[in-house]
């Protein structure tokens, strides 16, 4: 959620996009999250005019198909469904623990400290390796079986 | 429109994005693996596959509801990252604008595609 910039003064810039100080390997994941969005954004909006070339009827599609079919599409259209699968599971992960589940419950800062990061590790594994699954599953699709 | 308002359908649209793009992603990129599995379809991105869908209303219908889905998730997701530079005021109201009608123009054309070639397989057959 976004509040007016007159509340408050970032000033860490374009830092505050990529970087994640010592808040974890969640905090790299989320800057992640967003480069891959805008990625599957940039491409979704050329996707949008190719797609449209179906009003030309069945020539003019083949024409434009024609056109991507070299293998550097072809690997861009990889990389693509790279970040959708990261995007997908990430963005599972992020509305999970956005609506406060798997967070654990609030304590008293009593040590040993127990954080609500630490606690939603698992969770944060758990897509991961789920997201590996599917971006093997797609590089065997893409490259391999024939 | 209230911001966590907008937030809320940013989380709503993701959802709907993640059924939608889910099955677009395996049908057509997980074709391969799908048909070793045998539950394939086959050459998903052939013209007269591309075209046979496209006269369907289901899937007419479908791709208008992703195209929507996805055109609000990643543009308000993009200007929620622009604002995060704590821009000037008449830049923030700028991108606001610029983004609805960008977004707006998007949709409209997907859409126009969308309905044109669905509406062309009954031009056809008259």
């Amino acid at each position: 959620m976004v509040q007016n910039s007159k509340f408050r003064n970032n000033k860490l810039g374009l830092w505050g996009w990529l970087g994640g100080g010592r808040f974890g390997a969640e905090r790299y994941a989320y800057a992640l999250h967003r480069l891959s969005g805008l990625g599957i954004l940039a491409y979704f909006i050329m996707h949008i005019f190719v797609t449209g070339t179906r009003i030309g009827g069945l020539e003019s599609w083949q024409t434009a198909m024609n056109k991507f079919a070299t293998p550097f599409f072809k690997f861009g259209e990889f990389l693509v469904f790279l970040a959708f699968a990261y995007h997908a599971l990430n963005g599972i992960r992020l509305a999970i623990t956005e609506l406060g589940f798997g967070l654990g419950r609030p304590q008293r800062p009593v040590f040993p400290y127990k954080s609500s990061v630490i606690h939603q590790r698992p969770l944060f594994i758990a897509v991961m390796i789920l997201a590996a699954i599917i971006m093997v599953f797609g590089g065997a699709d893409f490259y391999l079986i024939k | 429109m209230r911001e966590s308002t907008l937030w809320v359908l940013h989380i709503f649209a993701g959802a709907i994005i993640l059924v939608l793009l889910g099955l677009h992603m395996f049908i057509m990129h997980l074709d391969e693996v799908l048909g070793v599995l045998g539950i394939g379809y086959s050459e998903p991105i052939a013209s007269e596959s591309v075209f046979a869908r496209s006269e369907q209303a289901f899937f007419m219908v479908t791709y208008i509801l992703l195209l929507g889905a996805a055109l609000y998730h990643g543009l308000y997701g993009f200007r929620n990252m622009l604002f995060e530079l704590t821009l000037p005021k008449a830049a923030e109201t700028f991108i606001n604008w610029s983004f609805t009608l960008v977004g707006l123009g998007l949709f409209a054309f997907g859409t126009y595609a969308a309905i044109f070639v669905f509406a062309a397989k009954f031009a056809k057959e008259i």
